[in-house]
């Protein structure tokens, strides 16, 4: 049942983020690893600032190298890349990693037409002609459902509509094949219905395509429509990864049923109060050195202040001391039985 | 197009008659300020001045007296200085003006490239020792005053170091028309160009590096980034063209506002005769008309410098064109 036959296209073990602050440096991701194989979708689920972003941009090397540690070991293909030159990663980043930003809105350079913007792409990492870089770049643009896509490559950004632009940019991250594509919260700033049409597209591009999609997102709806495998994170720790539908059917850890609870029912009656889970997420210098979820768990008891340990169920990893015995009550109590369904 | 360049004519003509309106009615309709009397000088007599009065139609209404005033200036162009009756005011600031434009364009040359060098070097090194000292140089040149860093160009290239192999191309002060010489024309103007420039090129690499360090936060340019594009290319092409903006601006303040006669410093120390010295002589004389003169032709600069930026600004940020 599990599809392990595909090869493994990223591999990312042991990540650290560190951060140089006045008081010292500060952690924003610790230890996280995950697999991505290809032609997969991983979604990366979590709340601002739990490090979800940071942990994309670092093994892009789009960090800032001056301010940034970056520890552990990112595999590209099977080759590591964390610390390749900056000429090599320049040949991947682009040509085999696309980026999808999160707001369409700044992502793109205001003062170039779009067409140019994807040429200039194309350019970098293939040697062919500016006219034959145009013309591929309104295919793109015909392919990601610009309706017209001879006159949207003249335009620039600011003519565009934002979904339009989350397109373009969608376009140029496409221009180059990449086998994977990262996608930082690629509808968090689209109306609802442009959301759904940007997440349709991006499932039908991975068909023609066949690019593997690292998808961070804290809409837990999009998760469950496109994800295959998920990845939870807290306060710079992912706390619980495994295949979309035993995330959704059996969740382990306290936090990802505290996500859970807060999704409105599609069906019963209206709750008069949708649960929310207490106090706010912690900032990288105040996470506890135990479970970073602990201060806001309904669950939580004197033991969490250290490490948690990893439970496996299945496929599925959680960083939880609940073990096996007693989660099937506790989950009862924190999830209405709808969702359980 | 048409419409635009009418609008910024009218623009000019409303400008210059502000100007002048004012300069006039500052010598004429201050309380106080008798122009008959200071023309005539100190101690002199009252049927002096009445002559004086008389002479130059200051017993006139002044409206009268600003008509007459621009139509010598503008129409038949013969009008001519109060403190010196046969030096007309016209061909004085025409043969002042290419002494300061050469000055102020050449300098204008040196500053840009100077200032986005600078300030993209810094902004490329940032942090680094190269960024501090870039930084540093540049709060110097900020910092040195025009007339004392030109005399000591001055000392060191006309006098003390003029005889070696350095400075012996270096001719005496003064100006030679491009037309008739344009090698001396070059040379007699390096040294106070650099001198000019050296504030400019601090100040406009530091707001550089100030703008391109913050277009670095931009999302565009991490995008360019996730493009696999060069450092260089990612500098120049998205971060540095979106930068230009306030870059352009104060260079059309500057650029006008210098050209107009700001330049004075560096022309009396460089013995250069152009409009900033006209300008400062005429108003140590109080010479009305060749003042309004020169404040007619600076204010036809500074429009003008400020509609070529309006240009500009339409030819780098597609945002700014109408549709």
């Amino acid at each position: 049942m599990v599809q392990q036959d595909k090869p493994i296209l990223l591999d990312v073990a042991g990540l650290s983020v560190s951060f140089a602050s006045d008081r010292g440096l500060v952690q924003a991701v610790r230890d996280v690893s995950f697999r991505v194989h290809e032609g997969e979708i991983l979604s990366i689920v979590g709340e601002s600032g739990s490090g979800k972003s940071v942990t994309l941009l670092s093994l892009l090397g789009l960090h800032d190298r001056k301010a940034t540690r970056v520890e552990g070991s990112v595999s590209f293909r099977g080759k590591p890349i964390l610390d390749l030159p900056a000429s090599q990663m320049r040949a991947i980043r682009g040509r085999e990693i696309g980026l999808i930003s999160q707001d369409p809105m700044t992502a793109l350079t205001p003062v170039y037409t779009i067409g140019w913007q994807i040429a200039e792409q194309i350019r970098a990492h293939e040697n062919i002609s500016a006219r034959a870089a145009h013309r591929r770049a309104i295919e793109l643009l015909g392919e990601v459902g610009l309706s017209n896509p001879g006159e949207a490559v003249d335009r620039y950004p600011h003519q565009l509509s934002g979904g339009m632009r989350q397109r373009a940019v969608i376009a140029m991250a496409l221009s180059c094949n990449p086998v994977l594509l990262v996608a930082d919260e690629p509808t968090t700033a689209l109306d609802v219905t442009v959301q759904a049409q940007v997440i349709d597209l991006l499932l039908r591009l991975r068909k023609d395509f066949g690019s593997a999609i690292i998808l961070i997102t804290h809409d837990m709806g999009v998760v469950a429509e496109v994800a295959e495998q998920v990845a939870v994170m807290y306060a710079g720790r992912i706390v619980e990864r495994g295949r979309t539908e035993e995330i959704f059917s059996a969740p382990l850890h306290p936090y990802t049923w505290g996500l859970m609870a807060s999704i409105p029912p599609l069906t019963g009656p209206r709750l008069t109060k949708l649960r929310s889970i207490p106090g706010m997420p912690p900032t990288p210098e105040t996470v506890p050195d135990g479970c970073g979820f602990a201060p806001r768990c309904a669950f939580a008891r004197p033991i969490c202040a250290e490490r948690p340990p990893l439970q496996k169920v299945g496929g599925q990893a959680a960083l939880c001391v609940i073990d096996d015995a007693e989660r099937p009550a506790l989950r009862r109590a924190a999830l209405p039985q709808e969702e359980l369904a | 197009m048409f419409f635009a360049i009418l609008q910024r004519l009218g623009q000019m003509l409303f400008v210059m008659f502000g100007i002048s309106a004012l300069v006039f009615l500052i010598f004429f309709a201050t309380p106080g300020s008798d122009p008959a009397a200071r023309l005539a000088g100190r101690n002199a007599s009252q049927e002096t001045v009445e002559a004086i009065r008389k002479e130059f139609g200051f017993d006139r209404p002044l409206p009268v007296q600003y008509v007459v005033m621009m139509k010598r200036l503008f129409v038949t162009q013969d009008l001519t200085s109060f403190v010196n009756r046969g030096y007309r005011i016209v061909p004085a600031v025409v043969a002042a003006a290419p002494v300061t434009i050469s000055l102020v364009a050449g300098a204008a040359i040196l500053w840009i490239v100077g200032g986005i060098f600078v300030g993209v070097i810094a902004a490329l090194t940032r942090d680094t020792l190269i960024d501090r000292g870039l930084m540093a140089l540049a709060l110097i040149g900020v910092s040195m005053p025009v007339y004392w860093l030109g005399e000591v160009m001055n000392l060191i290239s006309q006098s003390r170091f003029h005889d070696t192999w350095m400075f012996s191309w270096v001719p005496a002060l003064g100006y030679k028309p491009l037309m008739e010489d344009p090698v001396g024309w070059f040379k007699t103007l390096v040294i106070p160009w650099f001198t000019l420039a050296a504030l400019y090129i601090g100040i406009y690499g530091r707001v550089l590096r100030a703008n391109l360090v913050e277009a670095y936060q931009e999302d565009f340019i991490r995008t360019a980034r996730a493009k696999g594009l060069s450092p260089a290319r990612v500098m120049v092409r998205h971060a540095l063209r979106t930068s230009l903006i306030p870059f352009v601006t104060m260079f059309g303040l500057d650029f006008g506002v210098l050209v107009g006669g700001a330049a004075l410093l560096t022309e009396v120390v460089f013995g250069l005769n152009g409009v900033g010295r006209l300008t400062y002589q005429a108003l140590l004389n109080l010479d009305l008309p060749m003042i309004l003169g020169t404040v007619m032709y600076a204010s036809f600069f500074v429009v003008v410098a400020n509609a070529l930026v309006d240009v500009v600004y339409v030819l780098i940020d597609p945002r700014v064109r109408g549709n």
